[in-house]
């Protein structure tokens, strides 16, 4: 075998290597993409009942709460940023650090300070190369996040918002996360948590014309809205990483079926190529023996003379 | 026919379970309450506790329930719990075990949580 074919040949067996594993990577992908989205569609019972609830409170009563009255000149802002703990999913963090970067830019300049908070490992190496500061980050959840590390993400985010402004607290909470559209389409948005608008949140959980009941809060409207609105965001937040978990494994399969397409295409221009050299490497040969036939014929017809 | 009322109950991650029924007994944060078909609209916060449901059929459903919300309108009742069990789903033994590691550790959370469940798993005995 000539050096030549040699070398594409061990450059096919190479590409087929990669190939097997980014087929096998789409394919746990496409699968772990139906998990997340069954549980997705598992937490959303309790997230509309709680958005019920919570209209109810807040629509229903006069109270007046610091998580749902806007503060009159907001000089800080938190903003949680959610990424994945690993990559090989195309543009899926990037999407999501650059809306996080771009919202974090709109608030400075309307003159708040922003305190980052971030999800996955990812975007935690990114703000950390660049040495920016982080106000809290969390790892190690974002295939399969449970409600329990949505608590554990919701708690610092909570004190924060209920703490004064003046000892380091934060008048207002934004979430960045992707949001997942369908298995071919996701897209990073950001949306105020906190403090709530009751008007959206109105539209999103009672269908226009249905009156909400006047309900009897037990033991009071104020106690209520107290215990509500922390479950709400922890709901909220929880709903974000399971979308975002379901929209990364979407980015993974789709990133990895391309990558499979382009080791066949590469493999297919490969054997061509491989084909070509043996072609060549075949008529070299014959034509060395022509050439040699010719020569010995040439010599003994010489000799003969 | 007897009067029903629909009963949902939600935890964080899942349905755990939904039917007819006649009568829910759960503890808010003031105390104990029934709810029984045609009550007012109703909003309170529960205590961690089992919750039982007189199912329209005669049987009865025993969960535990660790915090939440009962809210009621329409006659329709809704209990959102960020963890709910069934009393069939919980294994006493284990979490017998559960509550004596809570006790050793000195867990005052864990060990709430265990007792939940057992005064539910014995309450529907």
């Amino acid at each position: 075998m000539g050096a030549q074919l040699r070398v594409y040949k061990r450059r096919i067996r190479s590409v087929s290597a990669t190939k097997k594993i980014t087929k096998a990577m789409e394919m746990i992908a496409a699968s772990r993409v139906v998990k997340a989205q069954r549980k997705v569609a598992a937490s959303t019972p309790y997230a509309t009942e709680l958005t019920r609830a919570v209209t109810a409170v807040g629509t229903g009563s006069n109270t007046r709460h610091p998580l749902t009255t806007e503060a009159e000149n907001p000089a800080r802002a938190a903003v949680l940023l959610l990424t994945s703990d690993r990559g090989l999913a195309g543009a899926f963090n990037s999407n999501a650090i650059k809306a996080a970067e771009q919202l974090t830019e709109r608030l400075e300049r309307e003159g708040r300070q922003v305190d980052t908070y971030i999800v996955g490992r990812r975007g935690v190496a990114h703000y950390n190369f660049r040495e920016r500061k982080v106000a809290e980050s969390f790892t190690g959840f974002t295939d399969e996040p449970s409600y329990a590390d949505a608590k554990k993400v919701a708690a610092p985010l909570i004190e924060a918002i209920e703490k004064e402004t003046a000892d380091g607290g934060v008048d207002e909470l934004h979430i960045v996360y992707t949001e997942f559209v369908s298995m071919m389409t996701q897209t990073a948005l950001d949306a105020r948590l906190l403090p709530l608008r009751l008007e959206e949140v109105a539209e999103e959980a009672v269908p226009k014309g249905e009156i909400l009941p006047l309900y009897d809060f037990e033991p009071s409207a104020e106690d209520v809205l107290d215990a509500l609105l922390p479950r709400y965001v922890e709901s909220r937040i929880y709903n974000a990483l399971l979308q975002s978990a379901a929209s990364k494994h979407a980015a993974t399969r789709r990133a990895m079926k391309s990558a499979t397409d382009n080791a066949g295409e590469l493999i297919n221009t490969l054997s061509r190529l491989a084909n070509a050299a043996r072609q060549a490497e075949i008529t070299q040969e014959i034509s060395e023996i022509v050439g040699g036939a010719s020569a010995l014929a040439d010599a003994t017809a010489g000799s003969d003379r | 026919m007897a009067a029903e009322l629909h009963v949902e109950l939600v935890a964080a991650d899942r349905q755990v379970w939904s039917g007819e029924a006649t009568l829910v007994v759960a503890r808010t944060t003031s105390g104990d309450i029934g709810v029984m078909p045609g009550h007012q609209p109703l909003l309170g916060v529960l205590e961690s506790g089992p919750v039982t449901i007189r199912t329209s059929d005669g049987g009865t459903v025993v969960a535990a329930v660790h915090g939440g919300f009962v809210s009621f309108a329409d006659n329709k009742l809704s209990l959102l719990a960020e963890i709910a069990e069934l009393s069939d789903e919980i294994d006493v033994q284990r979490t017998e075990r559960e509550l004596e590691r809570a006790k050793a550790e000195d867990d005052a959370e864990a060990q709430r949580r265990a007792d939940v469940r057992l005064r539910a798993a014995t309450a529907a005995r």
